[in-house]
């Protein structure tokens, strides 16, 4: 037999006794290390159970704490038991007792044996991987570390800090340049017994002792100095996740597993047992040359970290609750507001929705009566109901879990001065916003309405007051929403342009040219209605300038087809 | 938050501490079979009262999903459910006539029962009809969820009562013992629940569901809380506050995450509104021993809605976890 394996064991024992005899049952002589943790009962048990194999033998027992220099010293004194009981080895593997076989020993025999004189250790320098515990990387290796991050975090941190502070670096060997990479690794005998019979060990062994996380360093680094033929991977397929614990893979990872042709895996969940009843299974393909794959698994584990420390924009659950300053987007995706077009326009929502052919168009969502969903209906996606104390008790939330229960479709609609003004602030910092205002055009349904005018006169100076407020908002400059103001005056001598921009907003793509203008409602006489606005003492800034005459320009049914664009 | 106030929820946690232990002396033993309780089992902490129809596919549900241990406590049922429940071999039961309203809704009784027996263990806190869901929970264990946590350092979990309802009247779902639930009341409201942040307690309060739009509507802020920590490490310190909606100490309440990112959570799903709801909302209206004095009972009955139809076209069908976790109720967080 041309493998030889280290097999560290800390806990389910059982499990580990499942895996050395895999590795010995294919005729592998086994080193096997037990933490000094283990209780000395619960030890000798586990070495009574193996005692029928004599490929298989235990070693020193060092008490291994996380990140500690004791778990290499483990391993090299594995390393050299192997090593000189059984001249016949080739490549050593290092293992775990959580590590399970995914294929036959002899499938992983058949790889190495084409590939001689390979090691396979994970081994890169520190500017080539992020890692992010503890946010040290290059420092892991030039600070030291006494305390434990596991039991003294705060005295751990407290003290980089402090050799931060008062730049204290420790000297790197010569000639070594610092690697790092996943524990578990496959070496030839001829590279691992450079490392450990190298006469400048001790030098080595003396720095790296006070080096942070050495099992994830100290063979990486040695294998750069004495091998010939490094391959960057490891064979045992191992996934980290954002705070560098280690994944676990259950019942329902199998079918994933099995894809990934990979040799060995951990960690396996102890209690997965449909795992540990399944493989080592050989692989489907006679080819037993099969190079290991684990692209699909990257994805799965890739796909949970993005989504534990990114999440879904716009969603906000029990789980998930971003501070308002930290968010990366306030909603789950872009929306339009469109406040006074509705007033200037008959049926402009119908208008709309038929120029865009898609998306919601709603009316007045936040109207003081109630929310004016697009059908009409008293609830809608998601069982939102229309009702406005219900809907204002959190108007801000109201609108966010509208655009996340209709995110595959772009929302939009319409807003003003009279509606609940609790949700302006969000929208304006909103980047999914876009916002469309056409200010004054409030003033159309009290012109319409001819109602006593000193109640008019009132209404308006209300309305434009909140409207004024609100456009103070989204001329701010934490405004982050994509925004249009323009006078009803402007506008209502040329909107077609406008009009084009909120369709292709709406319908999310650039739109043909726009053949039909929605019809405008009857302006005659508000110039001079507004006249006398002003006349009486309030002064309607915002609708912009209006000639008293208003046969020339602003009365615009009386014009023929005024809007149509050939 | 000032070290007074935080000093303040400390004395606030004592005092439940020491009422809970006064309390116990209300609690009678009727069938104590904790030292069966091995050291890593998950331990499931209920009070009833006259649930006897329910027990059945409640013991049934819980032990698929890996309890090891129920401890009981039967509120002065009169329907047998109290006998029935003894005779599991893996109940614990203690027994009280004692007012609900009084133990701060059956909270005193549970926290001593925690006190007592749950330190060390992952312990679920849940109602008879309310069924806990968690992401892989077709697949995986609780023992997976709690060994899954514990190895990164996260000590509770938290979950969104989710309402299940018929698609008919309430009272046309007609419940037979033994049966699941779900079966006849499935549906529920995909996105109509709102948060706010409690900054005293840390916890979210999030309300919402068929009960905010129907029975809720012009008093919103009523309307009941649908935030919980079920699932947690016990250690003889802690304590729920109010249901299992918050607990103390408050850092346990951070189930959430507040710079984007999405923890693992899963869902109560809460099968209240079966036929036994009409009876059910006459019978607790009058005994006035729930939350608020049973103002949520006497919502129901006094808009005449102890039998309400809760379905819109809106509705969503439960099917699992991953429907729950693509609609954002739930969600694996880097739980893979």
């Amino acid at each position: 037999m041309n493998l030889g394996v280290i097999v560290l064991a800390h806990t389910a024992l059982q499990r580990a006794e499942q895996a050395i005899r895999h590795w010995a049952d294919a005729g592998c002589p086994v080193v096997v290390h037990v933490d000094r943790k283990v209780d000395q009962n619960e030890y000798s048990a586990f070495v009574d159970a193996l005692s029928d194999l004599d490929r298989v033998k235990f070693t020193r027992r060092y008490r291994c704490d996380w990140g500690g220099w004791e778990l290499v010293a483990a391993t090299q004194n594995a390393a050299t038991e192997l090593l000189d009981t059984h001249s016949e080895l080739r490549h050593i593997y290092l293992a775990s007792g959580a590590c399970l076989p995914l294929r036959p020993v002899s499938e992983l025999c058949t790889y190495l044996d084409a590939r001689p004189e390979t090691d396979f250790i994970e081994s890169s320098t520190t500017e080539d991987v992020p890692w992010t515990v503890g946010g040290l990387d290059e420092e892991r290796f030039t600070l030291r570390f006494p305390f434990s991050w596991r039991r003294h975090r705060r005295i751990f941190d407290l003290y980089v800090k402090l050799q931060q502070l008062i730049g204290f670096k420790r000297r790197i060997p010569t000639g070594v340049v610092p690697h790092m990479g996943s524990q578990w690794w496959c070496l030839t005998r001829r590279t691992l017994n450079a490392i450990l019979t190298d006469p400048k060990r001790p030098i080595y062994d003396r720095y790296f002792r006070k080096v942070w996380i050495p099992d994830e360093s100290y063979f990486q680094t040695m294998a750069r100095l004495h091998s010939t033929k490094i391959e960057s991977r490891s064979l045992t397929l191992s996934k980290f996740d954002f705070q560098g614990k280690p994944h676990v893979f259950y019942n329902d990872h199998k079918a994933l597993l099995r894809r990934s042709a990979c040799f060995v895996a951990r960690k396996i969940w102890p209690r997965a047992d449909e795992l540990y009843d399944t493989f080592p299974l050989p692989y489907d393909k006679p080819d037993d040359h099969v190079t290991p794959n684990p692209s699909s698994v990257d994805r799965v584990f890739a796909n949970a970290v993005d989504r534990r420390t990114l999440g879904r924009p716009g969603l906000y659950m029990q789980s998930r609750f971003p501070t308002v300053d930290r968010e990366n987007a306030v909603t789950a995706g872009p929306y339009s507001v469109l406040q006074g077009f509705a007033e200037v326009f008959d049926d402009f929502e119908g208008w709309l929705t038929k120029a865009t052919g898609g998306g919601d168009v709603h009316g007045h969502l936040f109207a003081p009566d109630r929310a004016h969903f697009t059908d009409d209906s008293p609830v809608y996606v998601g069982g939102m109901s229309d009702h406005p104390t219900l809907r204002d008790y959190n108007a801000k939330m109201f609108l966010t879990n509208l655009i996340w229960n209709n995110r595959a479709k772009h929302q939009a609609f319409q807003f003003g001065p009279m509606d609940t003004q609790t949700i302006n602030w969000m929208v304006a910092k909103d980047t999914n916003a876009r916002i469309s205002v056409v200010s004054g055009a409030w003033i159309i349904s009290l012109f319409l309405a001819r109602e006593e005018f000193s109640d008019v006169r009132k209404e308006a100076a209300r309305l434009q007051q909140i409207e004024h407020k609100q456009l103070k908002i989204l001329r701010s400059p934490f405004t982050k929403a994509r925004v249009r103001v323009m006078t009803l005056a402007e506008f209502v001598r040329s909107p077609m342009e406008t009009l084009q921009i909120i369709v292709d907003e709406v319908s999310e793509q650039p739109h043909p040219r726009l053949a039909e203008a929605p019809s405008m409602v009857k302006l005659d006489g508000l110039g001079a209605f507004l006249q006398d606005l002003r006349n009486q003492g309030m002064h309607p800034f915002l609708t912009g300038e209006f000639a008293e005459d208003t046969d020339t320009g602003t009365s615009l049914q009386t014009q023929q087809k005024p809007y149509l664009v050939r | 938050m000032s070290i007074f106030r935080s000093y303040l929820l400390r004395l606030q946690r004592k005092r439940w501490k020491i009422r809970a232990f006064r309390k116990r002396r209300e609690l009678v033993e009727v069938k104590n079979r904790t030292n069966t309780i091995r050291p890593d089992d998950i331990l499931l902490f209920c009070t009833f009262r006259n649930e006897d129809i329910r027990l059945p596919y409640f013991f049934e549900y819980y032990r698929n999903q890996g309890v090891d241990h129920f401890v009981m406590v039967n509120n002065g049922s009169t329907d047998g459910g109290d006998a029935y429940a003894a005779a599991q071999p893996d109940v614990s039961l203690w027994s009280t006539d004692a007012g609900y309203g009084n133990a701060r809704f059956g909270m005193d009784w549970l926290t001593y029962l925690q006190w007592r027996y749950g330190h060390g263990h992952w312990a679920l806190t849940v109602d008879v009809d309310e069924f806990f869901v968690y992401p892989f929970c077709d697949t995986r264990p609780l023992a997976a969820l709690g060994d899954w946590l514990d190895a990164s350092d996260v000590r509770s979990f938290g979950a969104l009562m989710l309402d299940l309802y018929p698609q008919g009247p309430v009272s046309d779902a007609r419940y037979e013992r033994g049966m699941d639930p779900l079966e006849i009341a499935n549906w529920f409201d995909a996105g109509n629940y709102t948060i706010s942040q409690n900054k005293r307690m840390r916890n979210l309060w999030i309300q919402g569901g068929p009960r905010a739009r129907a029975f809720f509507a012009d008093k919103p802020e009523k309307s009941p809380a649908l935030n919980k920590v079920p699932f947690v490490k016990w250690d003889r310190r802690y304590t729920y506050v109010s249901s299992t909606h918050m607990i103390l100490p408050r850092g346990l309440n951070l189930v959430y995450d507040q710079q984007g990112g999405e923890k693992t959570s899963g869902a109560l799903l809460h099968a209240k509104f079966i036929n036994t709801f009409g009876e059910r909302a006459q019978e607790e209206a009058a005994r006035g021993e729930h939350y608020g004095a049973g103002h949520e009972y006497q919502q129901y009955t006094e808009t005449g809605q102890d039998d309400p139809k809760l379905w819109t076209k809106w509705s969503e069908q439960y099917l699992n976890w991953r429907q729950l976790e693509v609609l954002g109720l739930l969600s694996k967080g880097n739980w893979a």
